[in-house]
């Protein structure tokens, strides 16, 4: 049953749910982050209107700036402007930012200890149409290796905003991924989010199977968990936004009643979300793990659904692999 | 402002000694950069005993100019010269990259006062000098951004997007500083990859463009002064330089560019002469720099 304490909405599981990208989310989010406080600003590489980064623009105008097509000088810009008692924040696309910038980003971000905000927008398959160059994979793995840096993959448009003000206020740089595709706002503004706390949708009488999901894959498992249940297998569904720090007691505690999970991401298995929680229940609690996510390959052109249906990523997949586990 | 000639000698005297240390460390060390760190000795020097608004004793203080070292491998000079200027005591300049000591083998901003970014990798110093002249300005400061580069590194593309920001902003609180000393690891950089015509390329970018006799002190401060007085451009002083100033044996040399003192080419001076050679030349080059940039 879905857990009360989550406060999801009552629309979760309607099929005509309100759906938003989670890049919306950033646009909410950093404009209440720059009302809160006044040394926010906003560095776009000319996307500013993909990223949503032009609400921003548009409530100060004076402190976004535009920097053109240069992430790199886009990472050391925003660790100059951090120096100097600035929160920036860079908004690109993943696959530029942190995929061009990275090592400007390790250098003169995490290493430095500047609190920039990394946001990384059309992350994972769901970008559609413009195909493997523009469909990063890889960032969650680059960007959790980096000490000092928290990694939060939000599962809504509602949570991104969440996550996007909760990082304007932590003490630390913080990698954000967005994707470009709507995905269902199944959370609510009661929904808790904390930076390090995954948090329960679901959980049955005796679940037998552990759905651990990141970003929006959390609804699909969650849909795939009600359709489990149908079928008599009870389950958790674990949401975890925050992939670094890692929640590793709801994680292990998950294991525990479960015996065995299953983990779900828009990114490469190697290196990711399931690479995290592989590491984590090999030390602490270990149980057969399937992780399911892009399995060494890159992506293609398509439609955002068709391809998280060829990638082996939709509530109906994940629901078959449970059954099969 | 006009500096008396003893004030003029007492930095050139300064300079000596940071070359000193400079030499002393290294062979501590047993690793680093000579060529570049005694070539940029006359310009530290004059930055932080005559030009720079900065307080040793509180290096966190909020008005005081701050430094942007791009080219991290040179970062024995700027250690020095935080020493000898008392952020530090000089005899912690011994530990340079050695284990648990604060004087990384390049610069790291936590771990020591008076450095401001974490450098090593080469072309992120402009961006990050340009994300903090814009931030100041931004908030009405008068706090003036100093960022020294090397030439080798203008071949990064990271720093020319820095220079397109820099120029389109009009960022005239900074001054950028190229160690324009011709060397890098593999050659010259005409032969590596020609950089010429930087002063034009630079101009074209919108900046104002000086340069300068990087080892004539009163050049120096004539320079530096003058960049501060362009408004609605960002300056960039293109500072001709001798790498290994100082130590006649290996000026010039690029092989210099990345081994220290006792582990060096020998064609010249053997390995377990170098230091005591070195030290000899520094001391004895007399007050006064000689004047090769006309």
């Amino acid at each position: 049953m879905l857990n009360p304490n989550a406060k999801l909405s009552p629309d979760v599981f309607d099929t005509a749910i309100d759906s938003k990208p989670t890049r919306d989310g950033f646009g909410h989010g950093v404009v209440e982050a720059g009302k809160a406080d006044e040394s926010v600003v906003v560095l776009c590489a000319d996307l500013k209107e993909s990223t949503r980064a032009d609400w921003f623009e548009k409530e100060f105008p004076k402190r976004y700036i535009e920097v053109g097509v240069a992430e790199q000088n886009m990472a050391t810009l925003a660790a100059g402007f951090a120096a100097a008692g600035k929160v920036p924040f860079i908004a690109s696309y993943a696959a530029f930012s942190p995929g061009r910038n990275y090592e400007q980003i390790r250098t003169t971000i995490a290493l430095n200890e500047q609190k920039v905000i990394v946001c990384g927008m059309h992350a994972g398959v769901s970008v559609g149409p413009d195909g493997a160059t523009h469909q990063m994979l890889e960032d969650i793995g680059l960007m959790r290796m980096l000490p000092n840096m928290a990694v939060i993959v939000p599962s809504d448009a509602e949570e991104a905003r969440k996550a996007v003000v909760a990082a304007a206020k932590a003490s630390h740089p913080t990698y954000i991924r967005f994707g470009r595709s709507g995905v269902p706002t199944y959370t609510t503004p009661e929904t808790p989010f904390e930076i390090g706390k995954a948090l329960t949708l679901w959980e049955s009488t005796k679940p037998t199977v552990a759905l651990l999901a990141t970003g929006s894959m959390a609804h699909n498992a969650l849909v795939a968990a009600r359709a489990l249940d149908a079928d008599g297998i009870g389950s958790i569904v674990l949401s975890v936004p925050s992939v670094k720090p890692l929640d590793n007691e709801a994680v292990v505690a998950a294991a525990k009643k479960c015996g065995k999970v299953i983990t779900i991401e828009e990114h490469q298995v190697a290196g990711g979300f399931g690479s995290a929680i592989a590491e984590c229940l090999s030390e602490s609690f270990p149980v057969p793990v399937k992780r399911l996510g892009i399995q060494d390959e890159f992506g293609q052109s398509g439609e955002p659904n068709e391809l998280i249906e060829h990638y082996g990523l939709s509530a109906s997949y994940i629901a078959h692999v449970a059954r099969e586990f | 402002m006009i500096r008396t000639d003893e004030e003029i000698q007492a930095l050139e005297e300064k300079a000596k000694d940071i070359r000193v240390t400079i030499i002393e460390m290294l062979v501590a060390a047993g690793s680093g950069h000579t060529a570049g760190p005694l070539g940029m000795a006359d310009i530290f020097t004059t930055l932080y005993f005559d030009v720079l608004k900065h307080d040793p004793k509180n290096p966190t203080w909020d008005e005081r100019d701050r430094v942007v070292l791009s080219n991290g491998h040179i970062v024995p000079v700027q250690y020095a010269a935080l020493a000898h200027a008392g952020y530090f005591p000089i005899e912690e300049c011994l530990t340079l990259r050695k284990f648990g000591s604060r004087l990384q083998g390049h610069p790291e901003r936590l771990k020591l006062p008076g450095l401001e970014t974490t450098s090593g990798p080469l072309g992120s110093g402009l961006s990050q000098a340009s994300g903090m002249a814009y931030a100041f300005r931004m908030d009405g400061k008068k706090n003036h951004v100093y960022c020294m580069m090397s030439d080798g590194e203008q071949q990064e593309g990271n720093i020319w997007e820095a220079v397109l920001f820099a120029g389109k902003n009009r960022l005239s609180n900074i001054t950028a500083i190229m160690d324009r000393n011709n060397i890098q690891i593999n050659g010259d950089t005409e032969d590596v990859m020609p950089l010429e015509p930087l002063a034009d390329k630079y101009r074209a970018f919108n900046w104002h463009v000086l340069e300068m006799n990087g080892h004539d002190i009163p050049a120096i401060i004539s320079a530096i002064e003058e960049a501060k007085t362009i408004v609605e451009k960002p300056v960039l002083i293109i500072a001709h330089t001798i790498p290994g100033k100082g130590v006649p044996e290996i000026e010039g040399d690029y092989r210099w560019h990345g081994a220290p003192p006792g582990k060096g080419p020998t064609d010249k001076v053997p390995a377990d002469k170098q230091k005591e050679v070195f030290l000899n030349d520094i001391r004895t080059m007399g007050g006064k720099i000689p004047n090769e940039y006309a």
